[in-house]
C-alpha cells in the first residue's frame, strides 16, 4: 500500500477526528434529550423574565418588541450550545487528551496538527448543529416567535463564518490551555457566564454600551448574534437603538476574525509542538 | 470526618488552583450571571416603559434577589450529585473512599460544604453590588436576622437533601452528570419564581411551582430581605399566604426530603453495591 501524500492524509486525520464526534453523537440517546430539550428550561426562564417585564395590556408595538425579545434569547441560547462546544470539546480537549494519554500519539502521528484540531471542530459543529437546531426549532414554536427573513443567503453566511471563527478561536484555545494545565477546567468555567454576558447573547449587546460592545466583538458570537438578530427580527425588532454595526459590516469582520483565528491557532500550535520536544513535559498527566 | 471531607471538596472542586484565584473564579461566574439579568431588566424596562432606573423596579428587585440567592441551588446541588460520578469515573477513588471509615452519605455532604462556602460569598458578592451599585432596597429589622439564618439553614439543608436524593440516583447511571447539572436546577429555575414571579407562569406551570420547596425557600428570603411595600407591588403568586405558611411549608417539604434522602440514598447503595456498580466505569 502506497503511502498516502500529504493532502490525503490530512483529510483523512481531519475525517478520522470528525469520525467520533459524529457518531458519538448519537450513540447515547440520553445525551441527545440533555443536550436538546435541557437548554429550553433556562432558555424559557430568560423567555419569562421579558414576559414579565412587558405584560400588562401591551400595545401591538409591544408585543411586535417582546417577540423579538423572546427571539433574541432563544438564539442566543442556541449559540451558547456552540460556545460551550468550544470550550470544553475545543478548547478543553488537547488537555483532556493529555490527561488520559492520547497527546504523545497525536505528537507521533505523520499528519499536520491542523488537520486533527479540524477534525474536533468539524466533528463538534456537526454534533452541535444536530442539538442546536432542534432546540431552535422547538423554541420557535413553543413561543409562537414570528421570524421575518429578508436574506436568507446573508444569514447562511453569517452562520457559517461564525462557526468557522468561533471554532478556530478553540483551536487557539486548545494549544494556550495545555500550558495552563490544571487551570484548563476552571478557565473554561470561567469563560461561561461572562461570554454571555459580554456577547449579548441573551440580550442586544449594545446595551452594555458601544465600547464594551466594540471590546467584545472579539468573541465572534458577539457580532454573529447581533447580525443574525437583525436580520431574522427586521421587521418588528427593538428598534436601531439597540443594532450594533450593519449585517454586511459585522460579516466583514467575522471573516478577518476567522482567518485571524486559524492563522493564530497554527502559530501556537506549532510553539506548543516545539516546547512538548524541548522541556518533555507536556504529556505528563496530572499537573 | 466531615472535615477532611469538605477539605477533600474544596481541593478537588478547585482542581488544585490557587485558593485565592480559584475563589475569583467562582465569584466571577454567578455575579456574571446576575449582570445578565439586570441588562435584561434594563432593556425590557427601557423599551418598556422607557425608565432605565432599575433601583426603582418591584420587579427586578424581586428578580434580583431570587438570582442572587439561587446561586446557593445551583451551586450546592451540583455539589452533592456530581461526588459519586466524579470520584468513580473522573479520579477512579470511589472504592478506596468507600472502603474507609467515613459514612459516604457525610462525605458528600462534606464534599458539597466547599460550594456552600463559595456559594456564601458569591451571594453576599451579588447581594452588595445591587444594593451599591444598582440601589436595590435591602432592609431588615433586627428581630428577622435570627429568623433569616434560620431560614437559611432550612433551605440549605433542603437543597442538600435533593442533592443526596441525585447523588444516590447516580450510584446507578452511567455518566450523567452534566444532563443533571444542568436539568435539575433548570427546572427550579423556571418553576420556583427564581426570576420571574409565579403568576407569569402558566397555571399547570404555577403548580409545580407550589410543589417544590425551593419556591417556598425564595419567597420567605424575600420577604425579610425586600421592603413589604415593594413585594406588595410584585403579584408573586404567594401573595395570600403569609409568612407563618410560608415557613411551614419549608419546614414540612424539607423534612419530607431529608427522610427522602436517607432512604433513597440506602436505597440505592443497595442496589449499587448489589449489581456491582459502586466502581462501575462506563469509559465514555
Amino acid at each position: 500500500m502506497s503511502d498516502p501524500g500529504f493532502f490525503q492524509l490530512n483529510v483523512r486525520a481531519l475525517l478520522g477526528r470528525s469520525y467520533p464526534r459524529v457518531v458519538g453523537g448519537m450513540r447515547e440517546l440520553s445525551w441527545i434529550f440533555f443536550e436538546t430539550v435541557l437548554p429550553l428550561l433556562s432558555i424559557a426562564a430568560y423567555v419569562f423574565i421579558y414576559k414579565a417585564f412587558l405584560r400588562p395590556n401591551p400595545s401591538p408595538d409591544q408585543l411586535n418588541m417582546v417577540n423579538a425579545l423572546i427571539g433574541y434569547v432563544v438564539i442566543g441560547g442556541t449559540m451558547t450550545a456552540f460556545w460551550l462546544n468550544v470550550l470544553w470539546s475545543m478548547a478543553s480537549q488537547l488537555y483532556w487528551e493529555k490527561e488520559v494519554g492520547n497527546l504523545q500519539l497525536y505528537m507521533m502521528a505523520p499528519m499536520s496538527r491542523m488537520a486533527l484540531l479540524g477534525g474536533m471542530a468539524v466533528g463538534g459543529m456537526f454534533m452541535t448543529s444536530t442539538r442546536a437546531i432542534t432546540t431552535l426549532v422547538v423554541g420557535v414554536f413553543i413561543f409562537s416567535i414570528v421570524i421575518t427573513i429578508t436574506n436568507p443567503l446573508l444569514i447562511l453566511a453569517v452562520f457559517f463564518v461564525t462557526l468557522i471563527a468561533l471554532y478556530g478561536m478553540g483551536m487557539m484555545f486548545a494549544s494556550l490551555y495545555l500550558l495552563y494545565g490544571r487551570e484548563a477546567w476552571n478557565l473554561s468555567a470561567l469563560m461561561e457566564e461572562p461570554i454571555f454576558l459580554l456577547s449579548g447573547f441573551y440580550f442586544p449587546v449594545k446595551a452594555l454600551g458601544q465600547a464594551v460592545a466594540i471590546g467584545a466583538s472579539i468573541i465572534p458570537a458577539t457580532l454573529g448574534l447581533d447580525a443574525l438578530r437583525q436580520l431574522m427580527f427586521s421587521g418588528g425588532g427593538p428598534g436601531s437603538q439597540f443594532y450594533f454595526f450593519s449585517p454586511e459590516l459585522e460579516l466583514a469582520v467575522l471573516c478577518v476574525l476567522a482567518a485571524v483565528f486559524l492563522v493564530l491557532a497554527k502559530l501556537s500550535l506549532a510553539y506548543l509542538e516545539k516546547l512538548a520536544k524541548r522541556e518533555g513535559r507536556l504529556t505528563t498527566r496530572h499537573q | 470526618m466531615f472535615k477532611q471531607a469538605a477539605w477533600l471538596g474544596w481541593e478537588m472542586e478547585s482542581n488544585w488552583t490557587e485558593p485565592g484565584l480559584f475563589l475569583i473564579y467562582s465569584i466571577i461566574k454567578p455575579v456574571a450571571g446576575a449582570f445578565i439579568l439586570v441588562l435584561m431588566s434594563y432593556v425590557a424596562l427601557f423599551l418598556g416603559t422607557g425608565n432605565q432606573d432599575l433601583g426603582k423596579s418591584a420587579q427586578f428587585a424581586y428578580l434580583f434577589v431570587g438570582n442572587a440567592f439561587f446561586i446557593y441551588v445551583a451551586n450546592v446541588l451540583f455539589g452533592c450529585f456530581q461526588v459519586i460520578q466524579a470520584d468513580r469515573e473522573w479520579y477512579q477513588t470511589i472504592r478506596y473512599v468507600y472502603m474507609s471509615p467515613i459514612n459516604f452519605y457525610t462525605y458528600i455532604v462534606g464534599r458539597a460544604a466547599s460550594k456552600v462556602l463559595i456559594a456564601t460569598i458569591a451571594t453576599a458578592v451579588t447581594l452588595a453590588f445591587g444594593v451599591f451599585a444598582l440601589h436595590i432596597n435591602l432592609t431588615m429589622s433586627l428581630w428577622d436576622i435570627p429568623l433569616f439564618f434560620a431560614v437559611m439553614m432550612i433551605g440549605l439543608l433542603c437543597i442538600i437533601a435533593i442533592g443526596l436524593c441525585l447523588a444516590g440516583l447516580s450510584f446507578l447511571t452511567a455518566k450523567h452528570t452534566h444532563g443533571l447539572a444542568e436539568g435539575i436546577p433548570g427546572l427550579f429555575y423556571l418553576f420556583c419564581g427564581v426570576i420571574f414571579p409565579l403568576s407569569v407562569l402558566p397555571g399547570w406551570g404555577q403548580s409545580v411551582g407550589k410543589a417544590l420547596p425551593i419556591t417556598y425557600w425564595l419567597e420567605a428570603l424575600r420577604r425579610l430581605v425586600l421592603p413589604g411595600s415593594q413585594i406588595a407591588q410584585v403579584s408573586t403568586g404567594l401573595e395570600q399566604a403569609d409568612l407563618a405558611v410560608i415557613l411551614a411549608l419549608l419546614v414540612v417539604s424539607t423534612a419530607f426530603f431529608f427522610l427522602l434522602s436517607i432512604l433513597l440514598f440506602r436505597l440505592t447503595e443497595y442496589l449499587a453495591r448489589k449489581a456491582g456498580l459502586v466502581d462501575m466505569m462506563t469509559n465514555y
